[in-house]
C-alpha cells in the first residue's frame, strides 16, 4: 500500500518528463491571445491550459504558481459572450455550442500580484479538443462496461456522427456562399443599369441645360 | 514518506487533468507585423507532422520557421499560403515554429495550424496486448484511420471555403461602395462641369463674342 521513496521518486520524474505537456507560447501581461474554433452547432469543446511564470531567481519557469489567474472569455458566431470566467493558474473551460459558425477563445492573464509578472514572460499550456475528441473512453468502457470491441465500435460512432455535424454545417456554410455570390450578381447588374441610365440621364440634362443657357445669353 | 505519497497524488491529478496531449490544432489571429511562436517540447525519434494553411487576411500568405532546441532551421518558408512539413526529432527538447506577419503593413491574418506529434494515443492507455489484433479489431482500426484521414479533408476544405467565403464576402461589399461611390463622382462632376461652362460665360458681360472675323 504505501509506495517506496524510490518508486514514488521514478514515477514523479516519469510525470515531469512525459512528453503530455503540450504546445505551449508565451503571453505578456496585459496581452489577450485569441483563438478561433470553427465548429458546428451542438458540439463539445473542452480547453485545458496550464501557466507557468518565468522566475528571475532560478532563471526558469516554475512549476506553478499560486495566485495567478487567467480570464477565459468565449464568443459565439453572434458575437454574444457565452463564457467569461476568471480560472487559476491550471483551468479546464468546457462549452457546447448551440450555432455554428466560428467561436473565439480568448485569454488573458488577471495575476493578483502584479510584481511577479515584472520579468514579463508567462508560458502558457494550451489544448483544445473539439467534438468526439472530447470523449474519454477509458471512462466510458469502464461506465457503460463495454467490451473492447463494443468500445471501438463506439468511438466509430462517435467519430461519424462528427463528420456527419460537419457536413451538415458545411451546407449551411455552402448556402450562405451562394446567397453572398447571388447577391453580388444582383447588385452588379442593377448598378451597371442604374449607372448607364444616370450617365444617359446627366448628359441628356447638360446638353439641355447649356443650349438653354447657350439660348439665353444669345451666343447660339 | 507522506508528504512524497502526496506529492504523488497531486501528480497523478495533473496528469489526469492534463492527459494525454500529442497533437494540437489552432487557428489564431495574427496582427500586422506581428509574429507568434509555439514551442514544444519532443522526444527523439517521434515523428512530427506541422501543417499550416492562412484562412484569411490580405493575399493569405505567412512566413512559417521551424527550429530545433539548438536553433538549427529545420524548415523556413516565406510567404507561403499552405504548407505541409514532416519530420523525425533528431534530439530531446524543445521545437519553436514561428508563424510572422511583419512584412504585412496593414493586414491582419488568421492562420491554422496542426502539429501532430507522434502517434495518437492507444484507446486503452494500459494496454498490454498479448496477442494480435482480431480481424474485427483490426477492421475497427483500420476504418477510424480512414475517418480520421475523412476529417482531416474536412478541415481543409472548411478552411479553403471560409476562404473563398471571405473573398465573396469583401467583393460584395466592395461592389455595393464602389457602385454608390462612382454614381456620386458621376452626378458631382457632371454637374460640375455644367457650372464651371458657365462661369466662363457669365463674366463677359462687356465682351461680346467675337463674331465672325
Amino acid at each position: 500500500m504505501m509506495l517506496s521513496v524510490p518508486a514514488a521518486g521514478v514515477l514523479l520524474l516519469l510525470a515531469w518528463i512525459h512528453p503530455g505537456d503540450g504546445l505551449y507560447f508565451h503571453i505578456g501581461e496585459t496581452e489577450k491571445k485569441c483563438f478561433i474554433e470553427e465548429i458546428p452547432d451542438e458540439t463539445m469543446v473542452i480547453g485545458k491550459y496550464r501557466t507557468q511564470l518565468w522566475d528571475k531567481q532560478t532563471s526558469s519557469f516554475l512549476p506553478s504558481t499560486p495566485g495567478l489567474g487567467m480570464h477565459v472569455e468565449i464568443k459565439d458566431p453572434d458575437t454574444k459572450i457565452i463564457l467569461s470566467r476568471q480560472y487559476g493558474s491550471d483551468g479546464r473551460f468546457t462549452f457546447t455550442s448551440h450555432t455554428p459558425g466560428e467561436h473565439q477563445i480568448c485569454l488573458h492573464s488577471n495575476s493578483t500580484k502584479m510584481a511577479l509578472f515584472a520579468g514579463g514572460k508567462l508560458r502558457v499550456h494550451l489544448d483544445i479538443q473539439v467534438g468526439e475528441h472530447t470523449n474519454n473512453y477509458p471512462e466510458i468502457a469502464a461506465k457503460d462496461k463495454l467490451t473492447e470491441l463494443q468500445l471501438r465500435v463506439r468511438q466509430l460512432l462517435d467519430q461519424v456522427e462528427q463528420i456527419q455535424k460537419e457536413q451538415n454545417y458545411q451546407r449551411y456554410r455552402e448556402e450562405r456562399f451562394r446567397m453572398t455570390s447571388e447577391s453580388t450578381n444582383q447588385r452588379v447588374l442593377w448598378w451597371s443599369i442604374a449607372q448607364t441610365l444616370i450617365l444617359i440621364v446627366t448628359g441628356i440634362w447638360q446638353m439641355k441645360h447649356l443650349k438653354s443657357f447657350f439660348e439665353a445669353k444669345k451666343l447660339v | 514518506m507522506y508528504g512524497s505519497f502526496r506529492v504523488l497524488f497531486q501528480v497523478l491529478w495533473a496528469h489526469l487533468l492534463w492527459g494525454w496531449v500529442l497533437g494540437s490544432e489552432l487557428t489564431f489571429e495574427l496582427p500586422d507585423n506581428a509574429k507568434q511562436c509555439f514551442y514544444e517540447d519532443i522526444i527523439i525519434g517521434t515523428k512530427c507532422t506541422l501543417e499550416f494553411q492562412v484562412v484569411t487576411g490580405g493575399h493569405y500568405d505567412v512566413d512559417c520557421r521551424l527550429e530545433d532546441p539548438d536553433g538549427t532551421t529545420l524548415y523556413k518558408e516565406m510567404k507561403k499560403q499552405y504548407d505541409s512539413f514532416t519530420f523525425t526529432a533528431s534530439k530531446n527538447g524543445t521545437y519553436k515554429f514561428c508563424f510572422s506577419n511583419e512584412f504585412s503593413t496593414f493586414t491582419h491574418k488568421t492562420v491554422y495550424f496542426d502539429f501532430q506529434v507522434g502517434d495518437d494515443p492507444p484507446l486503452f492507455p494500459n494496454e498490454n496486448r498479448v496477442t494480435a489484433l482480431t480481424q474485427m479489431e483490426s477492421a475497427c482500426v483500420s476504418i477510424h484511420e480512414a475517418l480520421k484521414s475523412v476529417m482531416d479533408y474536412q478541415t481543409h476544405f472548411r478552411l479553403r471555403e471560409a476562404q473563398g467565403r471571405s473573398r465573396a464576402e469583401d467583393l460584395n461589399t466592395r461592389v455595393a461602395f464602389w457602385s454608390i461611390g462612382e454614381a456620386i463622382i458621376l452626378l458631382v462632376v457632371s454637374i460640375s462641369q455644367v457650372v464651371l461652362l458657365r462661369s466662363f460665360f457669365s463674366d463677359k458681360k462687356t465682351t461680346t463674342t467675337r463674331v465672325g472675323s
